[in-house]
Formats: C-alpha cells, sequence, structure tokens
C-alpha cells in the first residue's frame, strides 16, 4: 500500500501539550515536512524562545537548545558562525521576538546572520495567560487592556516584516497565515523558501506566521482561524516584503 | 624562555587563544577595550569567530551559543556590562554550559567611573544573576597570572560545564608586563552533549527549563554536588611571610600587591606581617584561611571597596581574632605608604613618624 501521509521523521512522537486550537502544533508540523524534504535533519540546529514554544525540544527530533527571552537570534548567530555547514533556525514568538528581543533580531539581521527565523505572530503573550503584547491590535481586549487596546495610552503595534524588510542584510521577509488549508500550504511554501536559502548561504530569512490562540483570544478555534482572516491579517497585512531571490 | 611584553587585556586574550578558544563576543566599555580590538585581529587568525555584538546581553548569549555547539567561548566586559551579561550566566549555570567571562572590574555603583576597582567580588562570588548557582572565580594580581589563570580556566570550565569569572580589574587591564606563553593546546575534552546536527546518535538539546514538579530540585542537587566537588578540589590561595607572623594582610589580586610592598616595608622595621590572598574567590579558602590565622594575634583586610571579602574572612575567623579593615572605593588605589599609615596608626596604636 501506497503511504500518503505519516508522520514526519523530524517530529518525535510526544503527547502535545499545547492548548486545544493552539498554531504551534501545525507550524511545528510544516517546519518538520520542510526538514524531511530537505534532507536535512541530521544537520539542522534549533533554538527555541521562552514562551509557549520553549519546549518545542520535546517535539522536535532534531537538535534544539533553549535560549533567554529575545535571544534565540544571538545564539543561533554563533551557531551558525561557528557550524556554516549546519542549518540553524530560531522559533520565536511575539513577546519573544517583537518586545524583549527587538535588539537582537534587529541587529542579527543586520549583520545578513545566515539563518532562518520562523516567527509565530499571535498578537499575544500566551504562555502567561494573555496580556497585551507588542503585536496585540489596536482595540484587541487582554488581560492588560482590559478595554482593548487604545493606542493612545498602550501605544501601537508594531510591524516586524515591514521594520527588518528595511534592513540591507536581510534576504527575505515574508508574513503568511495559518488560517485556512490554502494558506497553510503557502505557509509551508514559504518556510521552504527560508530554509533553502540558508542552504544557498543567501542570508537573513525571517517567516511571520499569524497564528490563533484561541484560550487567550476567548475564541473558538473557528471563531480564531476567522478572527485572523477578517481581522487580524487587516492589520499585519500578508504577503512578501522583500526577496532578493525573486 | 621568550617573554613578551603585553597589557593584561592582551595577555589575558593570547592566554584565551593557546587555550583552544574559538568564539570571542564582546561590546566595547573601558577598561578592557584592548581586549575585543586585540581579539578581532587576532581570533579570525587561528581560525576562530570575533564579533562584535549589539549589547552586552547579546555578546553573553552568543557565548551561550557558542557553547551550545561545543566550541571554548570567551567574552570580557568591564562592571556594568557584567551586570547585563548576569541573566546569560544564570542560563549557563542552569544549562550546565561551560565558558570564562573576564570582568575588568571599575568603580561603581551605576556607571561609575573607569578607574580600577574590587567593588564586584559580591557579584562575583554570591552569583550575580537569579538563581541558585557558582560561578568559580579567579583574582589574578599580576599579567603573568592573569595570562595563566585564563589558559587555565577553560580546561576548569569544561570540567565542571560551568562558567569561569576572571575578576580583574582596571590596573591589570592596561598595565604591561612580560609574560611568559604556555603551549598551544590541541587536545581537548570530548562533548557528547554538544548540538552539533544528530547525525549517528539520537538528538541532543540543551536546557535550564525543568516544569515537571520535583524535576529541577532533583537538578539544583546535582549542581551543589557539583560545586562541593569543585569546593573540594579547585581551592587556590597563597601565603607569604606567614610562619612567624603574628598579624595577617588578606587580600585580593591587584590590592594584594600593593599589601605586598606594605608587607616589605613592615618586614624592615620587624612587625612580623604575612599576606594571606586567595586566588580563587569562589570556592573561597575558608579552612586554608582558618588555619593561617591559628598562631595570629590580628587580622587586615585591605580591599579597593567598601568591605566585601571581608564577609568571607569574618567565616573563616572561627577564633574571633580582631579584623580592621581599610577600604579604597570608587576607583581610589591604595599606595603601600598610606597602608603602611593605617597598620602604624591603628593596629599599634602609634603616630607614624616615617611617612609625612
Amino acid at each position: 500500500m501506497e503511504v500518503v501521509y505519516k508522520k514526519p521523521e523530524s517530529l518525535k512522537d510526544e503527547t502535545i501539550i499545547y492548548c486545544p486550537g493552539c498554531g504551534h502544533g501545525i507550524i511545528h508540523r510544516l517546519i518538520a515536512e520542510v526538514v524531511d524534504e530537505l534532507g536535512i535533519r541530521e544537520k539542522t540546529i534549533g533554538v527555541a524562545p521562552v514562551g509557549c514554544a520553549v519546549v518545542a525540544y520535546n517535539f522536535f527530533n532534531f537538535d534544539v537548545t533553549e535560549s533567554a527571552h529575545g535571544r534565540a537570534p544571538a545564539v543561533a548567530t554563533a551557531i551558525k558562525r561557528l557550524l556554516p555547514d549546519r542549518i540553524v533556525f530560531t522559533y520565536q514568538g511575539d513577546g519573544d521576538l517583537a518586545a524583549i528581543g527587538t535588539s537582537e533580531i534587529i541587529h542579527a539581521a543586520a549583520r545578513g546572520e545566515n539563518i532562518t527565523v520562523v516567527f509565530v505572530n499571535n498578537a499575544i503573550y500566551g504562555m502567561t495567560k494573555g496580556q497585551m503584547a507588542p503585536t496585540t491590535i489596536p482595540g484587541m481586549k487582554t488581560t492588560t487592556t482590559i478595554e482593548g487596546r487604545n493606542v493612545k495610552y498602550h501605544g501601537y503595534p508594531l510591524k516586524v516584516c515591514e521594520l527588518l524588510s528595511q534592513i540591507d542584510g536581510v534576504y527575505y521577509v515574508e508574513r503568511t497565515s495559518i488560517d485556512s488549508i490554502p494558506n497553510i500550504i503557502k505557509t509551508k511554501q514559504s518556510i521552504r523558501k527560508a530554509f533553502k536559502y540558508q542552504i544557498e548561504n543567501k542570508g537573513f530569512s525571517l517567516v511571520e506566521i499569524l497564528s490563533p490562540c484561541p484560550i487567550n483570544w476567548k475564541m473558538t478555534p473557528k471563531e480564531s482561524m476567522d478572527w485572523i482572516r477578517d481581522v487580524m491579517s487587516k492589520y499585519f497585512v500578508l504577503g512578501v516584503f522583500k526577496d532578493k531571490g525573486g | 624562555m621568550r617573554k613578551y611584553l603585553l597589557t593584561g587585556c592582551e595577555a589575558s586574550a593570547e592566554a584565551s587563544i593557546h587555550a583552544g578558544c574559538k568564539f570571542y563576543a564582546g561590546y566595547p566599555i573601558t577598561p578592557q577595550n584592548r581586549f575585543p580590538e586585540y581579539m578581532s585581529k587576532r581570533l579570525p587568525e587561528e581560525g576562530g569567530v570575533f564579533i562584535q555584538a549589539e549589547s552586552e546581553i547579546s555578546a553573553i548569549n552568543m557565548v551561550f551559543g557558542a557553547s551550545v555547539c561545543g566550541f571554548r567561548a570567551l567574552t570580557s566586559s568591564s562592571s556594568p556590562g557584567i551586570s547585563l551579561k548576569q541573566e546569560g550566566i544564570s542560563y549557563l549555570a542552569g544549562c550546565e554550559l561551560p565558558a570564562v567571562i573576564i570582568n575588568m572590574n571599575r568603580g561603581g555603583p551605576g556607571l561609575g567611573d573607569v578607574t580600577p576597582s574590587q567593588s564586584d567580588y559580591f557579584q562575583a562570588t554570591r552569583g550575580g544573576g537569579h538563581g541558585d548557582y557558582r560561578t568559580i572565580v579567579y583574582a589574578p594580581w599580576t599579567v603573568q597570572e592573569l595570562y595563566d589563570l585564563t589558559y587555565f580556566a577553560f580546561d576548569v570550565a569544561d570540567k565542571y560545564r560551568n562558567p569561569v569569572l576572571i575578576l580583574a580589574d582596571g590596573i591589570l587591564a592596561l598595565i604591561m608586563e612580560s609574560v611568559k606563553f604556555k603551549k598551544i593546546k590541541k587536545r581537548f575534552p570530548k562533548k557528547n552533549w554538544a548540538l552539533t546536527g544528530c547525525k549517528g546518535r539520537k538528538p541532543n538539546s540543551i536546557k535550564s527549563l525543568f516544569l515537571t514538579p520535583g524535576i529541577l530540585e532533583k537538578h539544583n542537587w546535582k549542581l551543589y554536588r557539583k560545586y562541593k566537588k569543585i569546593e573540594e578540589k579547585e581551592i587556590k590561595y597563597e601565603r607569604y611571610f606567614c610562619e612567624d607572623a603574628d598579624c595577617l594582610f588578606v587580600s585580593f589580586g591587584t590590592c594584594a600587591r600593593i599589601c605586598y610592598e606594605t608587607i616589605k616595608i613592615l618586614r624592615e622595621k620587624n612587625f612580623k606581617v604575612g599576606l594571606f590572598r586567595p586566588i580563587t574567590l569562589w570556592p573561597f579558602p575558608y579552612k586554608e584561611l582558618e588555619n593561617t590565622i591559628e598562631r595570629m594575634k590580628k587580622i587586615i583586610v585591605v580591599e579597593m571597596n567598601l568591605g566585601q571579602m571581608i564577609d568571607d574572612v569574618k567565616i573563616a575567623n572561627k577564633k574571633n581574632l580582631p579584623i580592621y579593615f581599610y577600604g579604597r572605593p570608587g576607583g581610589g588605589v591604595p599606595t603601600p605608604e598610606e597602608i603602611y599609615r593605617f597598620f602604624i596608626s591603628h593596629l599599634v596604636g602609634k603616630k607614624d613618624k616615617l611617612w609625612k
């Protein structure tokens, strides 16, 4: 019998501890499929963030290290410089990358480090149960913006792809979403492109993925996907912001 | 044997290269700027990687990354920069990663000044960052010893999978002295825990997070056993003129060197004084100091701060001898003569006529 669908070798057989409807499971799987398809599992080194995905080493069946909050790009920089033939990626959430780690991501990008960054944007601090994130969109309710984010008081969200695309050292930046099957397929293609560019020594790539957090958004998984499509992706517009290779 | 005239920064940087260090990340801060400057040229010549990081925080996390994949790695800074690195040092300790960190101590708190100080003793020996951990701390007193201890620190860091700190100061960073080099290291311990890609083995992971109840406590007890072993095996100290002494100077680093000069003056005047110099500040040589004061009557502690190591001397002072303290904070450097005057007026109780 022909096998048409199976667990990627790059995923361990481990009980998922993410919340129901969380996007991390989908994104982990997409990365694992890409790593399998590119045949790089045995030379991939992942750098996990602080946040829900800190436990990524439990799920990925390749070498993964923890990093301090926001510092994954600095950790990845050293690994890639010392082991240039390995494939090094960071997996970071919005609090990790766009708040406490803003300096590290901008300077890794500016140095043009030949690494891949998977940036999961769910517009909220998930692991700490729903505070305002740097990517919480105007009007959105969180536990620290109970009346909704008021830009006059709380300031504006940070648009990471728009920001990074201005930096000379950046090779490829794209924002995708996993709110629908076509967008999940598109996201996988973007992740694959980002890894492929690293294999080809092209330089710094980042894929921002709009991802649901139903528990902290206080929505059902279906409502979350609809909200990404109808509201979130209107603020964080999907698309390629920079692609020196295409 | 050939000798080289080097600043402390250069000697320590060269020692790290001789010890097989392949990675340096740092950030400019006075008085240790010669360190990154020297490394930026020398390390790539030896096939290593130099990165001028965007911050001290990034620099220590780059060192973390280098250590994760099994390379010998180093960062250097001075006091305010070392404060910023504490988060990373805590992670290194938690993840059991070897690394060497050099602190060319300057005055504080806050931005302080850029002149030499020993004000980071507490920070260096009491952890500095969060969590129940220890860093091994060496305090050299000459440029040669700064070279030797840097060279040695990489082996100790690897042996125990623990960060090692060298607490020097602005004087040692900048003075030039002649230095003898050691052999360039070719053999290194195997690190089968390192992340190098999982070819031919099961995946490795590095972490300090243990959420399952009881697991972190077990990890902490494991670290405790390691620290106990370090306390048993790694203590270093030196004693001078102690055989017939009835009064003991206790001092470390540059300050001990100044005290040594004072003691020579006092000895000429028949004062029976000796010097005890801890080289490891953690683990502190409590037992060895306790044994040294066995036949003494008085202790004088001299530090370039408001009195920090004196706490450890008090722990070792089981005989309850009187302890005198002479300190110069804020970048003040005592002269041998002023320590002499303090000794005569406070410990002998006489007005001094020699120094006017």
